[in-house]
């Protein structure tokens, strides 16, 4: 009997064992339960520039999920969200939050350029891949020669060239500037100003806002008597918006031109009508003109984010995929990640070609100017204000009221 | 423009930021003459004054009761000034109050705890709160030129109401039964109280007039720069704070004084110095570390009323 029962438990338990050993070969792992792999993401998700982080952080995580859901994935992505509130200290400490994480095998890291500066030598001393998905300021990749820096999006150089050489064909003459205090406001002025000048444009001002400042009314009640064909603005939407409100108030019809920091949802939200004929400039192309871009939108659109992705989520999504292919490649170890990442050229992403040079950053030879119609960014090219357009932009209507052009 | 237009003209500029600065400032001057707190939580009651006038204005916008503008603006300043006061009471009655009578330095933190939390409730539970928000265009738009000078019809509403709320304030302060009760409790809460005078009550309603204020400060603020954003509280508390040291803190009309002359102050400094405008602050604020030094009490501290 005891022999009987004994032997009905052996059979029961080799079925199990059996089955057990079938359903894990056929589960979704295809392979036996993969290892889990960390990618942390650092931005801002409090504070003024929370906007644009969660944009970033949610098309991370779309490539993290993508990467989950494809079978053939070697390792089970986790991504680890990191604050860094657009401060530079709280930003030192998400870095070494991540890098003291040994599971954590690269970072895509900061929409902000002071806060992306001041991490650099964090991930260096940890050995820790930085791919920097939304920083322009050039010295974040070009201050350094640290192995572990990258940037997917372009700099602050490359946009402001343009930025400077279209002013002139638009004929622009005078430029008032007016920047934000912080190393992203200060870096798109300085490079402006060097841009202005080599091809002849004349600087009246130059004004530096502190970050948090919301009254403008006297710098710009400076700017009103000195007239200028454009105002030039080096910041980030939340002082761009009361910026252009106040000159809105005050009547001053030049043209307003900002960098990519202005170009965000809530920049044509906020100001409504007072919006229409802003320029923007942002690197790469318009996502619709990208192979990939419009998978990326639909598939944004379809994990049911609340938020859009706004101008560099899809930077955030290409970085989390090239960590993601360096890690499928040679595996979870920052030394070979790091080295991987050096490799990539030519590689084809929903926001161009990446191609790293020495320092790094990614060559990213184009640079598209947006213009705000209707309440939305749209590439000026493709606008009723382009040349030859329905419309004419703000900034041409007063030159010619001023006998100007 | 010749340089007496620009003066004028940065002149006006100074008044408008001021009397913002004023109006934080009063709300300053009553908690720590009556509660002798200083409330930093002040300059995010401000904050939320105009997100509640916002949230009401999309109530009043999707009932279609736009069309009246005078009533709206009306509703707006009432519904907003009611609702901000019954948080402040309530939040003040739950993480105040207990510790009103502790050293100021532990009332401050709990204000300062109480001031992020009221700050990032707005980002997270208003939606897409981290965004700077329009805020609706209700007054008169024109402007009037005198010469150079433009003075804009908005400028002279708000600069006119803001005075007549702080006379207002100072009005129930100095000549209420109400206000002499507050004043009471201000000199001496226990002998107040064996007059008869309702401690509790007292305490609630200097946080009903002082987030009151607040609130018609913040949607002043909307209605001047056309936006409001959930973190604008946190600096216009720190100068609303400083102004009222300037005009001497626990002094009503000082508040006026302190604050005109920060806005002043901040105006030629970005307007004339090198570099003005990128350290007007630290220019104002070194001028407050002065006053500190030099005049604790203010410009007219203790010389009208020895505290509200």
């Amino acid at each position: 009997m005891q022999k009987r029962t004994f032997a009905s438990l052996l059979v029961i338990f080799s079925v199990v064992l059996i089955l057990s050993l079938v359903f894990t070969a056929c589960g979704p792992g295809g392979g036996g339960a993969k290892k889990t792999v960390k990618i942390a993401w650092i931005g801002p998700l409090t504070g003024g520039n929370a906007g644009p982080g969660i944009g970033g952080r949610n098309s991370f995580e779309l490539a993290i999920k993508e990467a989950n859901a494809n079978p053939n994935s070697k390792y089970t992505y986790e991504a680890v969200f990191i604050d860094d509130e657009c401060k530079p200290e709280v930003g030192v400490q998400a870095a070494l939050k991540a890098a003291s994480d040994p599971e954590v095998i690269a970072s895509v890291s900061h929409y902000c350029s002071m806060v992306a500066i001041s991490t650099v030598d964090t991930f260096h001393n940890n050995g820790l891949a930085d791919i920097v998905w939304g920083a322009v300021l050039p010295a974040i990749t070009y201050g350094n020669d640290y192995k572990e820096v990258f940037r997917v999006n372009g700099t602050m150089i490359q946009q402001n060239k343009v930025h400077a050489e279209d002013m002139v064909k638009w004929g622009y003459k005078t430029v008032s500037i007016i920047h934000d205090t912080s190393d992203y406001g200060r870096g798109h002025m300085e490079y402006f100003s060097e841009s202005a000048k080599e091809v002849g444009l004349q600087i009246l001002s130059v004004q530096g806002v502190v970050t948090d400042q919301q009254d403008f009314t006297t710098e710009l009640t400076k700017i009103k008597a000195e007239d200028p064909d454009v105002i030039y603005f080096g910041g980030l939407a939340p002082l761009g918006i009361p910026l252009r409100k106040q000159m809105v108030k005050l009547d001053i019809r030049s043209q307003f031109d900002g960098t990519s920091g202005i170009k965000n949802n809530s920049f044509n939200e906020a100001l409504g009508p007072d919006a229409e004929g802003v320029i923007s400039y942002l690197e790469g192309a318009p996502l619709e003109e990208l192979p990939g871009g419009m998978k990326f939108k639909q598939a944004y659109e379809a994990a049911g984010y609340k938020e859009p992705p706004e101008a560099y989520g899809p930077f955030a999504y290409v970085a989390a995929q090239l960590a993601i292919e360096a890690i499928e490649k040679v595996g979870p170890d920052r030394q070979k990640v790091v080295d991987e990442l050096a490799t990539t050229k030519g590689k084809d992403t929903i926001i161009g070609e990446v191609t790293f040079d020495e320092y790094g950053q990614n060559i990213v030879p184009l640079v598209t100017a947006y213009v705000s119609e209707n309440g939305q960014w749209v590439p000026l090219s493709q606008s009723s204000y382009k040349e030859g357009g329905t419309k004419e932009l703000p900034g041409i209507t007063f030159m010619k009221e001023k006998g100007r052009r | 423009m010749s340089v007496l237009d620009m003066i004028i003209q940065q002149s006006i500029n100074g008044l408008m930021l001021g009397i913002m600065y004023s109006l934080v400032a009063v709300g300053f001057t009553l908690y720590f003459g009556v509660l002798n707190v200083i409330n930093f939580s002040h300059g995010d009651f401000f904050m939320l004054g105009g997100f509640m006038a916002l949230i009401l204005y999309g109530i009043a916008d999707t009932l279609g009761w736009t069309q009246n503008v005078p009533l709206l603006i009306i509703y707006l300043f009432l519904g907003s000034m009611i609702l901000t006061a019954l948080i402040a009471i309530i939040t003040a009655r739950i993480c105040v109050k207990p510790v009103s009578k502790a050293p100021m330095l532990i009332s401050l933190l709990v204000t300062l705890g109480l001031g992020i939390a009221i700050r990032e409730a707005v980002r997270v539970f208003y939606p897409r709160g981290s965004d700077p928000k329009g805020f609706p265009t209700l007054l008169p738009q024109g402007s009037l030129s005198i010469g150079n000078i433009v003075i804009r019809y908005e400028n002279v509403i708000i600069f006119v109401l803001g005075v007549l709320v702080i006379v207002v304030v100072n009005y129930l302060i100095t000549k209420t039964k109400m206000g002499m009760a507050i004043r009471a409790v201000a000199q001496d809460g226990e002998a107040a109280m064996m007059m008869g005078v309702d401690l509790d009550r007292t305490i609630d309603i200097t946080f009903l007039i002082g987030a009151a204020v607040a609130a018609v400060a913040g949607i002043m603020n909307g209605f001047y720069y056309g936006q409001i954003m959930f973190n604008m509280g946190a600096m216009m508390g720190v100068i609303g704070f400083s102004a009222s040291v300037i005009g001497g803190l626990g002094n009503v009309y000082g508040a006026i004084v302190g604050g005109i002359l920060f806005g002043l102050l901040e105006t030629f400094a970005a307007a004339t110095l090198p570099m003005g405008a990128e350290n007007k602050r630290v220019f104002a604020f070194f001028i407050v570390i002065l006053f500190l030094v030099f005049k604790p009490t203010g410009i007219l501290g203790e010389k009208v009323y020895e505290r509200v």
